[in-house]
């Protein structure tokens, strides 16, 4: 979901040193950025503020270089502002089969206080953003969205809403969204060690993929305040994502910073972490043209959605369900690259290095495998692990060999 | 989703002030003294006029915005490069960032250290963390290039 990224585009040449104004031009432009209810705690804390999404974010803490953060989130404990991410609620009678109008997952199947990675859909198949949708009960959902398609989400989702509460009057279904609400993300294999320091209530009793309505303690005392913790996050480490009431946003980010095992993680760390666990950055890895089958993202299709004839029906089922039967034109896998990273944009050829065979959409040297790892889209039939390709970085040709991802195991609570 | 998109502002990219006629005297200093000019796309050359071999390095400034540089790409050696051309790459985890020849000529040397020690970029840019050396076709490029004044100017505007 939503990270950062500099843009590196190999099609054009990468930005210049001179480019690096970027970062000062930031500064310029901060006041008619938003702001999440931790922008203050970020300064005090020495945070290198950047635009994102419409969002003054933190890019990095201090002098504390991307590589060290990326590290200690994998040894330790990271904390993450995601405030700046769209938090929904969704209530009434028909709320489960509103939502099965809108994304292919199932969740109907989906028990109480689980959560599932899915897609919001277009009419033809294509991803208009990825979300993360908890189910608190038949007519209750929390759902999770991308800052950066707030209002592609919002116009759509209003769209349908209103046609819906039409064709369904009596059992209209109510949606808010959590403004000025905090949402961190603990993340690392310390995770749960610091948040349970917080709570007498038991963390083990949460798996990977759900939550609960949590008392955490909160400020320097004992006093508490009751946050929905989910279990996940997107770094692939065990951790939590702890939605925070507004007046309790600062005083509970304190507290858990305050723990020894804590680092400040900006979105940098962010992204290189996400990429290591192979997980779609939307507007480089996905787009609205891209089908979750095309993302690798079938799974997230329900097995008894796949039926031509399964009530309710989601957007572009007929393009998906051909997918789904005879290959997509293109698939998102990972790659090894030898030599320079490759960057967004970079083109792909077959071995010979003369068929322009796909496009790279993500690509980073990789702080954990110390290799350079990158995912994008390659050709039908070229897509299976083991397959060498060329990759064209810097107008040379570079050896790559697609690669099965996550490429650094992920390691949650299960 | 959204990037950090480094602007690329047009009117300030790659500029070098304008050649002006080097006097007798310029000449003369650069013969006897080693000395260090800057660009605005934050690189450094050292120019000894006894050689006429100018290193380039990149500034401090750039490393601190670049962060933890984990791959250099340097030029060829015997490589001929004009002033302004892309000559290689410097990568960090969250990007990559072109190195622009400062001035042109013939690539002598390369920093080979970099391909084992990339972070000697960010420990010494400005010393051990040079790039590479250029036999200088046109010292006068040289002496059009920022002086440490007006490239801490430069800075300061950005």
């Amino acid at each position: 979901m939503s990270i950062i990224r500099p843009a590196v585009r190999c099609a054009r040449v990468a930005p210049s040193l001179s480019a690096l104004r970027g970062f000062a031009t930031s500064r310029r432009v901060a006041e008619e950025l938003k702001k999440t209810p931790l922008y203050d705690f970020h300064v005090q804390h020495k945070a290198k503020m950047v635009p994102f999404a419409g969002w003054s974010m933190p890019l990095s803490y201090g002098e504390v270089g991307q590589i060290t953060a990326h590290k200690h989130v994998r040894s330790s404990a990271g904390l993450f502002d995601v405030s700046h991410m769209l938090q929904h609620q969704f209530v009434g009678a028909s709320v489960q089969d509103f939502l099965l109008t809108l994304c292919p997952s199932s969740l109907d199947s989906l028990s109480p206080f689980s959560s599932t990675l899915s897609v919001l859909l277009n009419e033809s198949g294509g991803i208009i953003d990825d979300t993360i949708i908890t189910k608190h009960s038949d007519e209750s959902f929390y759902v999770v969205t991308n800052a950066g398609r707030a209002t592609e989400d919002k116009a759509h989702i209003s769209e349908k809403l209103k046609e819906w509460n039409v064709a369904n009057k009596g059992q209209e279904v109510e949606w808010t969204t959590l403004e000025d609400w905090g949402l961190v993300a603990l993340q690392g294999p310390k995770a749960a060690d610091v948040v349970q320091t917080l709570t007498d209530k038991d963390l083990t009793e949460i798996k990977f993929g759900q939550s609960a309505f949590v008392e955490l303690k909160t400020g320097e005392g004992e006093e508490k305040v009751k946050c929905h913790v989910a279990r996940g996050g997107y770094t692939g480490e065990d951790g939590f994502e702890i939605s925070i009431p507004p007046s309790s946003a600062v005083a509970l980010t304190t507290r858990i910073a305050a723990h020894p095992d804590v680092q400040l993680i900006g979105l940098g760390a962010r992204d290189s972490l996400r990429l290591e666990a192979g997980m779609c950055l939307y507007g480089h890895d996905l787009d609205e043209s891209v089908s979750p089958v095309e993302a690798g993202l079938s799974w997230v299709i329900g097995k008894a959605r796949r039926a031509e004839d399964a009530q309710p029906s989601f957007p572009g089922k007929s393009r998906i369900l051909a997918e789904l039967a005879k290959g997509p034109s293109r698939r998102r896998v990972g790659f090894e690259i030898t030599g320079s990273p490759a960057r967004e944009g970079c083109k792909i050829f077959d071995k010979s290095g003369t068929q322009e065979i796909g496009v790279i959409t993500s690509g980073i040297p990789s702080p954990t495998l110390g290799k350079n790892i990158a995912m994008g889209y390659i050709a039908n039939g070229s897509h299976k692990k083991g397959t060498e390709v060329l990759v064209e970085v810097r107008k040379k040709m570079r050896e790559a060999v697609v690669k099965p991802m996550p490429f650094v195991p992920t390691k949650y609570f299960k | 989703m959204l990037s950090l998109r480094f602007a690329r502002a047009a009117s300030a990219l790659r500029t070098v002030a304008a050649p002006k006629p080097v006097s007798r005297a310029m000449r003369f200093s650069a013969v006897r003294f080693a000395s260090t000019r800057y660009t605005t796309d934050h690189e450094w050359v050292t120019f000894d006029g006894n050689t006429n071999v100018g290193t380039v390095g990149i500034t401090e400034y750039a490393q601190k915005a670049l962060g933890d540089v984990v791959f250099v790409e340097l030029p060829g050696q015997g490589s001929e490069v004009a002033q302004g051309d892309s000559i290689g790459a410097v990568e960090s985890v969250k990007a990559a960032s072109d190195i622009y020849a400062p001035v042109s000529g013939i690539v002598d040397e390369i920093n080979e250290a970099l391909a084992d020690q990339p972070s000697l970029l960010n420990k010494a840019p400005e010393s051990d963390g040079w790039l590479c050396k250029v036999k200088l076709s046109d010292p006068a490029e040289f002496e059009a290039l920022l002086s440490a004044e007006a490239y801490k100017a430069h800075c300061e505007g950005e």
